[in-house]
């Protein structure tokens, strides 16, 4: 049981080794300053800013604080406050959506008091209190020079087949190590649950001593320096972000399927200005939010998001099958994925798999 | 509305005052009644659906709370010595109801610590060694939930004993189900009192038309016209309508007599007044003391008779009314032979002859008013003193045939044969006696007849005899 523990506590630390302190950054108010709203997120600063801006020019009078924290950390913080009654935030934004799910299912969120548009889906919304704000794909990036004959692997079988050409890719292909990062456990628990491949694809990953990284941007700085050819698993945000400024990089959306993971966010039953929170996710949920969130960082949203992306992504001519997208549901299944046994049985599966030299 | 209306006018005749006549009224009172036992059912009946509606809920989804956990329960097996749990994913959309509720599960290893899941999800109360699916109401963090228990013995090398899964999720759904399964019931059901209620008010209204009808024909009626009426009316109504013709029968009667009375007792008192007054003139103008006397003596004498005549009058009135009014008792004619003769005794003068009273020994039973055989037997003896001779004799017995009777007999000769077959007419009297009124055997005939006995006249032994001989009592009149 100690060891499940532990092994949870890595996996949800998404990057272990940057700060464990939280980042707090105050935007004062523009007007008269009357209110206050606390944001708490795991959400680099600098993708969430359009948004952010967005919001403070329509509500001049609010001062924003926004406190960027590690998922565990974050997910800690909310629960402890949940426990004891303290607020802590006025609004909870991770990209751990079982763990979001979690504290909602725990009865940590509070309803909310605005109505999510029709064209809000469903899967992004749950118990009226958790919210998907983002639509980020799960890509594989590959190093353009790597692939001089075109054999780019449009799908998981394609790429099942490359990595039987061990002398090619050994040691060049990388992904998330779940065991340290959140979305990547993520990734790899809809991976197996969604199709038969994810057994022979760990095989070949495991023959092709695959590396591991805690961050989707160490591995798109490998593949951008040609360190990797393969990066499996990538969040497409960041990948489409850092392709307009890198043509190296090249981007697949796997047309067998594309995992989509939005982050999530609810108000805690004790935030202390609910109102300006639940401003926030109306704004982020509104046209206008949606087009800053499609807007440089790339997240996108639920709503619009599959239209912008696809037009986005033709206009660049990336391939992209929209029937593909499997966005990750927000329901009780994620609890499963957070089972302290189910995820040491997962783990164990996976470490046997990737390194099979250590058996 | 029509009914309380009816009911208005109906007492409003009587003359009651409105409060008192809501009270009486029927319709009001059935329609309260029903009102309420119809409320009474109708909240019975909801209270009922209301906790059918849950018990329905609660047993249409404790199933998919079993399936989860059996989901899950199949998924816990001992590797290596240890027991593991792969909680299903889908086991989670199961319970979840499709994401609508929240859930919670804990799975328990035999020595009672937890495997994983929720510590803090609750065991249920003892369950005294059953082992199959086991649905309780919870709660945790003080949310109600409902949760399911499931338990696998395990029997293994390493571990031996029950392994425990429980889930549980909030009640959302099962409110909603329940709440939709009351609400609908509970409009038919209302919806069925409703039209119930009306319908009665319908039926109520037809049943109470005939007395309405009734109403209708006493209001139309001339005060004057007391004939009976003529209506065709159900059993209950027509026996209503049965009292009041009998009613008015006894009104009509009255009314006829107390107008004969009337016209009568003007008739007879003006006589005697007028010749009391002749008298008295007569009286005033004389100077002859000789003279004078006889006219004062003539005077007592019409003053004597004037006041028989009145009091006959009185008590033949008094008789009449009784005849109407009073209900009839057993009694025994001794005892009434006995009290007319001590009452005849200290109403008359002293120089009246003794009267025999003579008593059979076993008792002489009528179904009769005391009071006017009391009369009658007096009114006997007065007449007796008046026209026979003494020695009386008041005989109370039975006739040879077993007949009650009761008669006065004195030694005189008797009235004359033609008299005797107009006796008992009123004021039909001996001329030469200034001092009858000629009502004592009106009087005691009407009191025969209203007894249902007869009046008869008898010589025997050289006695005058004058009686009331009564119908053989038939065993059950009593």
């Amino acid at each position: 049981m100690n060891r499940a523990c532990r092994m949870l506590a890595a996996i949800i630390a998404v990057t272990v080794a940057a700060t464990a302190q939280a980042q707090e950054t105050v935007f004062r108010a523009k007007g008269s300053g009357s209110g206050s709203l606390v944001i708490a997120s795991v959400t680099d600063l600098v993708a969430i800013r359009p948004l952010l801006d967005g919001f403070r020019e329509r509500f001049p009078d609010l001062e924003v604080t926004y406190r960027q924290m590690q998922s565990l950390e974050l997910y800690r913080a909310a629960k402890d406050a949940c426990g004891s009654g303290e607020p802590f935030a006025d609004i909870v934004i991770s990209s751990a959506i079982a763990e979001q799910v979690k504290l909602v299912n725990d009865g940590c969120a509070a309803q909310l008091t605005v109505a999510l548009p029709s064209t809000h889906p469903q899967w992004a919304q749950w118990q009226n209190s958790l919210v998907g704000m983002t639509f980020e794909p799960a890509v594989i990036v590959y190093d353009r020079e790597a692939f001089p004959a075109g054999d780019v692997p449009q799908n998981r079988f394609d790429l099942v087949d490359l990595l039987r050409q061990t002398e090619r890719f050994e040691g060049k292909v990388g992904t998330y190590d779940i065991e340290r990062s959140g979305v990547g456990y993520m990734f790899a628990f809809q991976d197996e649950y969604q199709a038969s491949t994810w057994g022979r694809l760990l095989e070949g990953l495991g023959r092709n001593r695959v590396k591991l990284f805690p961050s989707s941007s160490d591995i798109i700085d490998r593949v951008a320096d040609g360190r990797l050819a393969i990066g499996y698993n990538v969040l497409g945000s960041y990948a489409m972000a850092r392709q307009e400024a890198d043509p190296r990089i090249g981007i697949v959306f796997p047309g067998d399927y594309t995992i989509v993971l939005s982050r999530a966010a609810f108000i805690p039953e004790n935030a202390l200005n609910a109102v300006a929170a639940n401003a926030l996710i109306e704004f982020s949920v509104s046209p206008e939010g949606q087009k800053l969130l499609a807007g440089s960082a790339r997240l996108f949203s639920p709503g619009a998001g599959p239209g912008l992306l696809s037009a986005y992504l033709s206009e660049r001519g990336i391939a992209f099958n929209a029937e593909a997208l499997r966005p990750i549901a927000f329901s009780p299944r994620l609890l499963a994925s957070l089972d302290r046994v189910k995820l040491r049985i997962f783990l164990e599966q996976w470490n046997k798999s990737v390194n099979p030299d250590a058996q | 509305m029509a009914i309380s209306d009816g009911g208005r006018s109906l007492s409003g005749t009587v003359g009651h005052s409105a409060p008192q006549l809501r009270q009486q009224s029927v319709a009001f009172r059935l329609a309260v009644s029903l009102f309420v036992v119809l409320s009474l059912a109708t909240g019975a009946t909801i209270f009922a659906a209301y906790s059918y509606g849950r018990t329905a809920a609660d047993e249409a989804f404790d199933e998919v709370l079993a399936g989860a956990a059996g989901m899950i329960m199949e998924r816990v097996f001992v590797v290596d010595g240890e027991t593991v749990a792969d909680v299903p994913t889908s086991a989670f959309d199961l319970l979840s109801l499709g994401g609508r509720e929240r859930v919670f599960y804990r799975i328990v290893l035999p020595g009672g610590q937890t495997l994983t899941g929720y510590d803090d999800l609750t065991l249920p109360p003892d369950r005294e060694g059953q082992t199959g699916p086991f649905g309780y109401s919870t709660s945790l963090a003080g949310v109600p939930l409902r949760a399911m228990i499931v338990t696998k013995p395990l029997a293994e090398r390493s571990v031996t004993g029950n392994v425990n899964v429980i889930v549980a999720h909030t009640r959302n759904s099962r409110n909603i189900l329940a709440r939709e399964i009351t609400t609908r019931a509970v409009a038919v059901i209302a919806a069925a009192g409703l039209a119930i209620f009306v319908l009665a008010i319908f039926v109520l209204r037809y049943a109470m038309r005939p007395l309405e009808r009734v109403e209708a024909a006493i209001l139309t009626r001339r005060s004057s016209d007391l004939s009976p009426f003529a209506m065709d009316a159900p059993r209950e109504v027509s026996a209503l309508v049965g009292a009041i013709n009998h009613f008015m029968g006894r009104l009509d009667r009255r009314v006829n007599s107390m107008q004969a009375f009337v016209a009568d007792a003007a008739h007879q008192l003006r006589t005697p007044i007028t010749a009391l007054l002749a008298q008295t003139d007569l009286a005033l103008n004389e100077r002859d003391t000789e003279r004078l006397k006889v006219l004062h003596r003539r005077i007592r004498s019409r003053a004597i008779g004037l006041n028989r005549l009145t009091n006959q009058l009185l008590s033949h009135a008094l008789v009449t009314h009784r005849a109407d009014s009073e209900t009839l008792t057993e009694l025994d004619l001794r005892r009434v032979a006995i009290e007319a003769e001590r009452e005849f005794r200290l109403t008359t003068e002293r120089e009246t002859p003794a009267v025999m009273l003579d008593l059979e020994e076993e008792p002489v039973l009528v179904t009769g008013d005391a009071f006017s055989l009391k009369e009658a037997v007096k009114n006997l003896l007065n007449n007796a003193v008046s026209h026979g001779k003494p020695p009386l004799r008041l005989h109370a017995g039975h006739t040879g045939n077993g007949q009650p009777d009761i008669r006065v007999s004195d030694c005189g000769d008797g009235m004359s044969a033609e008299y005797e077959d107009t006796i008992g007419r009123r004021f039909q009297r001996d001329a030469s006696k200034t001092e009858s009124a000629g009502l004592g055997l009106a009087i005691v005939k009407e009191v025969a007849d209203f007894h249902g006995a007869s009046l008869y006249t008898q010589r025997q032994d050289g006695m005058f005899s004058i009686g009331i001989r009564f119908p053989k009592p038939d065993g059950k009149t009593a």
